[in-house]
């Protein structure tokens, strides 16, 4: 279950081998804390050369000094950057947050059927939803792509939103369906005594606890859709006036011009920020999802 | 108190309330699928093909014999060994490091899962830039990083050079997956009780034999989702290649040459054939899974 492996995670555990902390357990203990230093460099390498190379201006980024803070903060590139990217965020933003409700609401319902209101075939029909989250969108893109103009959302935004909200039923409905399995079925069974339907249950037993499956559902549909790149190519075409976060980034930095590294930098900084916030304040709700996606521990 | 009959006491009622999302993923999933199988079976491999009949398997026969799709078959199958491996390492060593515990495990852990977050469109610019192929003098990048620790022979073309260009694309990919498969197996070690380890202790077993006795053999569930999960991700990898070296000839895979066939060319059917192959490489290892993932859950109840 999805909440298991992410406590299990984060859980805080010291089972270290009390009884032989002496010179060789010391020893491994530094170094543990070097290898661990070690990769912490690198894995930071990148949003720290990132983050440096914008404050030195569109052009102010000399190759030698590059992994050198700048002795003064020069946000030159920050206004010209923006300027090229806020209505794309803006467009990213209205779609996002369209598509992650909705997700969410799709995804309760479904995951309380397959964890609790069971019927005939339904783990082999949950399993058929799952192979959706593995499938390479390439092999649905060529007639998504003519649905999208038979049904009139061709060359409107209206298609992200619909191809997120329908390409993330699967992990949606598998990340409430581990939610609510956890939940036990006593509760159901005592309401049901009551007299209480199973609609009526869902209602006003399950979604008020629901509180933490939505805002995993809404972060991963978020973060997901934000990044996402493949989806907003195929389906906007590349067209400006559709442009969206990723896809007009690629447009600033894929243009390839060294010399406005400064710039480069910047833009992709800026597209990062909402994730890297929502990482930062909600990692562990972030964890709960990118564990669901195992399927198991 | 007399029980009520439950309004919606039916089994079935469970079934009418997913019945839209079944409707969605049959149409939208497998019909689209299907309706890809067929275009990849027609004769439509440019955009002013009006008259479309089926040709059976000859865009599957011709992709045989296409240099460029042998070359990005090629190229993704060394990208997938490196990245596999890479990761699977990376991982497995971070989670080792931290799985006991350690003061300050949230800070490490949070900071290699960050890159999950992240777009490959954006972190490709840093990327990039750390793999500039420029040497010595005009190094930048990891070139430079290279030189200032004296280990200049090191210095690489990176994804630009004819024949390490895939290892070289692994790096920013292991890079942004190592903090996933770390995870993973953090919840994997933390999964088996703390007594099996105690037991070996106090017989006496060194910590190595404990690993390598009693705790890897419990990881192998683990150990199977982490080769899913990395196989079926590289096996779709786009953005991050794109971010990087967009339609580079060198770094070409399957998702970066049928882009390029649909828009490009506007080959459709042989896009779709392409999806098709994808789709495949995908499923042979991801169905038995399913079915086992499944079997094992019925087992559980």
């Amino acid at each position: 279950m999805s909440t298991d492996i992410a406590s299990r995670v984060t859980k805080k555990v010291d089972i270290r081998n009390k009884r032989k902390l002496d010179g060789k357990g010391q020893f491994w203990l530094v170094f543990r804390y070097i290898a661990l230093s070690i990769l912490f460099v690198i894995a930071a390498l990148p949003i720290y050369i990132m983050v440096i190379n914008s404050v030195k201006g569109i052009t102010g980024v000399t190759q030698s000094a590059a992994f050198i803070p700048p002795t003064k903060l020069d946000f030159s590139a920050w206004g010209p950057t923006w300027d090229q990217l806020k209505v794309p965020m803006g467009r990213t933003l209205f779609f996002v947050v369209q598509s992650s409700l909705i997700s969410a609401v799709i995804g309760a319902i479904n995951g309380f059927v397959f964890a609790k209101w069971r019927f005939k075939g339904s783990t082999a029909i949950f399993t058929t939803f799952l192979f959706g989250m593995f499938i390479p969108y390439q092999a649905i893109m060529i007639p998504l792509t003519q649905f999208n103009q038979w049904a009139g959302i061709g060359g409107s935004i209206y298609v992200l939103v619909f191809a997120h909200v329908v390409y993330g039923i699967p992990i949606c409905t598998l990340i409430f369906r581990n939610y609510y399995a956890a939940i036990p079925n006593e509760l159901i069974e005592a309401a049901r005594v009551d007299g209480a339907g199973m609609v009526r249950i869902f209602r006003t037993i399950f979604l008020p606890l629901s509180i933490p499956g939505f805002v995993v559902v809404l972060i991963w549909q978020f973060t997901s859709a934000w990044n996402d790149f493949l989806f907003a190519i195929f389906l906007t075409g590349g067209s400006p006036d559709l442009a969206v976060a990723t896809t007009a980034l690629n447009f600033i930095t894929g243009s390839g011009n060294q010399v406005y590294y400064g710039n480069n930098m910047t833009a992709s900084l800026i597209v990062s920020i909402p994730t890297l916030l929502v990482y930062l304040f909600l990692g562990r709700y972030f964890l709960r999802g990118l564990l669901s996606g195992s399927l198991k521990g | 108190m007399k029980v009520k009959k439950n309004r919606v006491h039916s089994p079935w009622g469970g079934f009418f309330f997913v019945l839209p999302s079944i409707l969605a993923m049959a149409v939208f999933v497998y019909g689209m699928i299907g309706y890809t199988v067929r275009e990849s079976l027609t004769n439509r491999t440019n955009a002013w093909e009006t008259e479309i009949k089926f040709v059976g398997l000859t865009n599957y026969r011709d992709l045989l014999v296409d240099p460029e799709f042998t070359h990005a078959l090629s190229n993704l199958l060394k990208f997938t060994i490196v990245f596999m491996i890479g990761c699977l390492l990376s991982g497995l060593i971070m989670s080792l490091l931290l799985e006991k515990g350690i003061k300050g495990e949230g800070f490490f852990r949070s900071t290699y899962l960050y890159p999950m977050a992240i777009s490959f469109i954006a972190m490709g610019t840093s990327w990039r830039w750390l793999m500039d192929s420029a040497r010595d003098a005009d190094a930048t990048g990891l070139n430079y990083l290279l030189q200032k620790i004296g280990l200049g022979f090191l210095q690489s073309d990176w994804y630009t050079s004819e024949a390490g260009s895939m290892y070289a694309m692994a790096l920013p990919a292991i890079w942004q997956m190592a903090g996933y498969v770390m995870a993973l197996f953090l919840a994997g070690f933390r999964g088996i009780p703390d007594d099996l380890r105690e037991a070996a202790r106090v017989d006496g077993a060194s910590e190595f034999k404990i690993y390598r006795h009693i705790l890897f053999p419990q990881l192998s569930p683990t150990f199977l989702t982490v080769l899913i999960i990395l196989g079926h991700i590289s096996m779709k990898v786009f953005d991050l290649i794109f971010g990087i070296a967009t339609k580079s000839y060198v770094t070409k895979v399957l998702a970066i040459y049928m882009w390029q066939v649909i828009f490009d060319f506007q080959n459709f059917a042989a896009g779709a054939a392409i999806a098709i192959v994808i789709l495949l490489m995908i499923a042979v290892a991801v169905i038995p899974y399913l079915v086992y993932v499944n079997k094992t859950e019925e087992a559980n109840k």
